[in-house]
């Protein structure tokens, strides 16, 4: 078992399942001879040589085509995003066209290729750089949507994104990349759409993921002291999305809240509410509760940023809330 | 040897128009790039076997009979669809076969395919068969995307025709990754991808350019310039006049060819491909053609006048075809007739297959959402 971070654990992946298949390659801005914007290259061209870590230029419309049009015909593209934020750019391709070839094409092109790259806040990044895609990008079929909240979880995850047969979003995060976890020497895959228990409760169900996972923890951390035990459960990936780890958690528990770096409306928790009053209506104890963005563009002072994002001291009240204690 | 250029000679977009004159490079073949690397491919067999193509008997009536079976589908979908057999977005090539026979003829069948929404006849070109395409228009069970494309998706990946695709513009960085194929794996085929010619004005174009001439990608982009994005003249929204100059911010080895005319096409084409076997090279072609209908079928054509449009179609690729087989002793208007009506009894024999075909089943909206 080697401790690594969370950047390396992303590229040891990489650099397993490129020596595994020479058909994939990895494509994006400062990825190659800068060893990628946040390191998680690192190592690679020196590696796999520049036909397999390409620099791209700043064009991230055209060369997320590229990747879909390269997969269409055979390859494995990774297409790194610098981060979401520029991604965006490139979502005409991601969505119009890699989503949708299988079906248009009646099952005749499928698109395996991996577009990865952080997402959500930072630090003090603003507006225009602390976005998160998973609500947008979750609305599409056709896509697959991959977050993880820790370097094993991350190791695994990606690995099985690579060798899926669809394109699939991998979420990182900037805050997480110098996380620090153990890591199992053995190679092993964590499968898409099979969630992750992270602490075991009987009072209240937390649902969170990717770096919402530990400020989940640190809640439940918290209220243990109090003589609260919360179950945290990960759902890891978005799209397939394990809705039994859901439900039984509920069964369990009997009330929920939803711990999301997202806005409200037409979220990805928005969606996993709805399914729960629909499935496990009987169980539940308390309306299920949300935790979200406030409603703004992500402003620059610190202060007024750790107001927006859901932070301890706007989740503790509302697990209270659901737990009737106010 | 683009880059010397003469605005006399080459600044009056009217030219086009009123005098039927296409400007060429100042000797008359097809340009090269600046560099030097022009497309001199005369020495080349395939630049021979090409210009001896071009006025065989035998490969000129197939290539007569191809443009007049094109004409005659396109037809036959359009009054299908205005008898309400179909519906949803329908585009059609009338006007244009020259270009679509004479870049087909150019290319071989492990050469890839992609283009945008108006995609019929070049799918049928590539070899899907044409009942598959109507039956395709028909959203029937055996169309050639099952019924899940429609007029604007067309695919077949044994045939290496890798769709028609409804964004503007959204298929030129496809093909640029398709280049970046062919490449990574080291093989001599290339990608042809065809583009209207409001797309060069889409940042992706840009964006794929820049790629496919940065890093060398055998792709072949071609402008279906036929002068009008939906009913707005290019003139109205492009600061250029000839609208290969695109290739000059990328460096790239660029023509321009007279598509109305498929032996000029097929020539051009031949030469262009047979050097970006060797080369790898992309290579952007304006190809200068016209249709005859509206952008779609709900659009009238009401920008355009009636001496502009008879202007155009005096230079009917499938009329200057005909005339030259008849000056040159290789067929009597007799035998063009028949050749014709050969087209049209295929595009009818197209239909009737497609009227007789199944609806998909309802199970089939939930499959090919996600691969295994």
């Amino acid at each position: 078992m080697a401790i690594l971070t969370y950047r390396e654990a992303l590229g040891r992946a990489m650099a397993e399942e490129m020596t595994r298949d020479p058909k994939i390659f990895l494509m994006g801005e400062e990825v190659a001879e800068y060893n990628g914007a946040y390191k998680v290259s690192k190592g690679l061209l020196d590696k796999f040589g520049p036909e397999r870590v390409i620099d791209s230029p700043i064009s991230e419309g055209g060369f997320a085509g590229l990747g879909v049009g390269a997969a269409m015909v055979g390859l494995r593209p990774i297409i790194e995003m610098m981060t979401w934020n520029f991604g965006i750019q490139g979502f005409d391709q991601i969505i119009n066209h890699a989503a949708k070839m299988l079906y248009m094409s009646a099952g005749q092109f499928s698109v395996p290729i991996v577009f990865r790259g952080p997402n959500g806040a930072a630090h003090m990044l603003a507006a225009q750089h602390s976005q998160t895609v998973e609500g947008m990008l979750t609305q599409v079929p056709g896509l697959k949507v991959v977050t993880s909240c820790c370097p094993a979880d991350g190791y695994g995850l990606l690995k099985s994104s690579i060798r899926d047969n669809n394109p699939v979003i991998f979420l990182e995060s900037e805050m997480m990349y110098a996380m620090k976890g153990e890591v199992d020497d053995a190679e092993h895959l964590i499968p898409l759409g099979v969630g992750s228990i992270k602490r075991e409760g009987h009072h209240v169900t937390l649902i969170a993921w990717a770096k919402m996972v530990s400020r989940a923890m640190a809640c439940a951390e918290q209220l243990a002291q109090e003589g609260i035990e919360c179950e945290v459960i990960d759902p890891r990936s978005l799209r397939p999305l394990d809705e039994d780890m859901i439900f039984n958690s509920v069964r369990k528990t009997h009330r929920v809240v939803i711990i999301e770096e997202a806005y409200q409306a037409a979220s990805v928790g928005s969606f996993i509410a709805e399914q729960i009053q629909r499935f496990c209506f009987d169980e539940l104890d308390a309306p299920v509760m949300r935790v979200s963005n406030e409603f703004v563009p992500m402003p620059y002072a610190e202060n007024l940023e750790h107001r927006v994002l859901p932070e301890a001291e706007r989740i503790i009240p509302v697990i209270k809330q659901v737990l009737y204690m106010d | 040897m683009r880059l010397i250029l003469d605005r006399e000679s080459f600044d009056d977009k009217q030219l086009i128009v009123k005098r039927g004159h296409y400007p060429m490079s100042p000797k008359g073949n097809l340009p090269g790039k600046a560099s030097g690397n022009k497309s001199d491919g005369s020495k080349d067999s395939e630049k021979n076997m090409a210009s001896k193509n071009s006025q065989d008997k035998a490969w000129l009536l197939k290539v007569y009979q191809d443009m007049c079976y094109y004409r005659r589908f396109e037809e036959r979908v359009l009054q299908a669809y205005t008898k309400q057999k179909f519906a949803g977005f329908c585009h059609v090539h009338i006007g244009q076969e020259g270009l679509c026979v004479g870049v087909q003829r150019a290319l071989r069948d492990t050469d890839y395919m992609i283009t945008g929404y108006r995609s019929h006849t070049q799918a049928i070109a590539k070899g899907i068969p044409g009942k598959e395409v109507f039956a395709e228009l028909y959203g029937k069970a055996t169309g050639c995307a099952k019924g899940n494309g429609g007029s604007m998706h067309m695919f077949s990946k044994e045939k290496r025709f890798l769709g028609g695709h409804g964004i503007v513009g959204g298929q030129v960085p496809l093909a640029a990754g398709v280049g970046f194929a062919i490449k990574y794996e080291k093989k001599d085929d290339i990608i042809v991808c065809y583009l209207g010619d409001a797309a060069i004005n889409q940042g992706q174009f840009h964006e794929a350019l820049n790629m496919a001439a940065t890093w060398s990608l055998p792709c072949l982009f071609i402008i279906e310039n036929n002068r009008y994005g939906m009913g707005t003249d290019i003139k109205r929204t492009t600061s250029i006049d000839h609208l290969w100059k695109r290739a000059l911010a990328y460096d790239m080895d660029h023509g321009q060819v007279d598509a109305m005319n498929v032996q000029k096409t097929y020539e051009a084409v031949s030469t262009i491909v047979a050097n970006m076997r060797k080369t790898n090279r992309p290579y952007l072609l304006d190809a200068i053609c016209y249709r005859y209908k509206g952008h779609s079928v709900s659009d009238p054509g009401l920008y355009r006048s009636k001496e502009e449009m008879a202007e155009w179609m005096m230079k009917d690729p499938i009329i200057q075809l005909g005339e030259y087989l008849k000056k040159n002793k290789m067929a009597s208007d007799e035998e063009l007739k028949a050749i014709d009506t050969k087209g049209k009894e295929m595009a009818r024999a197209d239909e009737d297959w497609a009227d007789e075909q199944p609806i998909p089943p309802e199970e089939q909206v939930w499959q090919n959402v996600y691969a295994d």
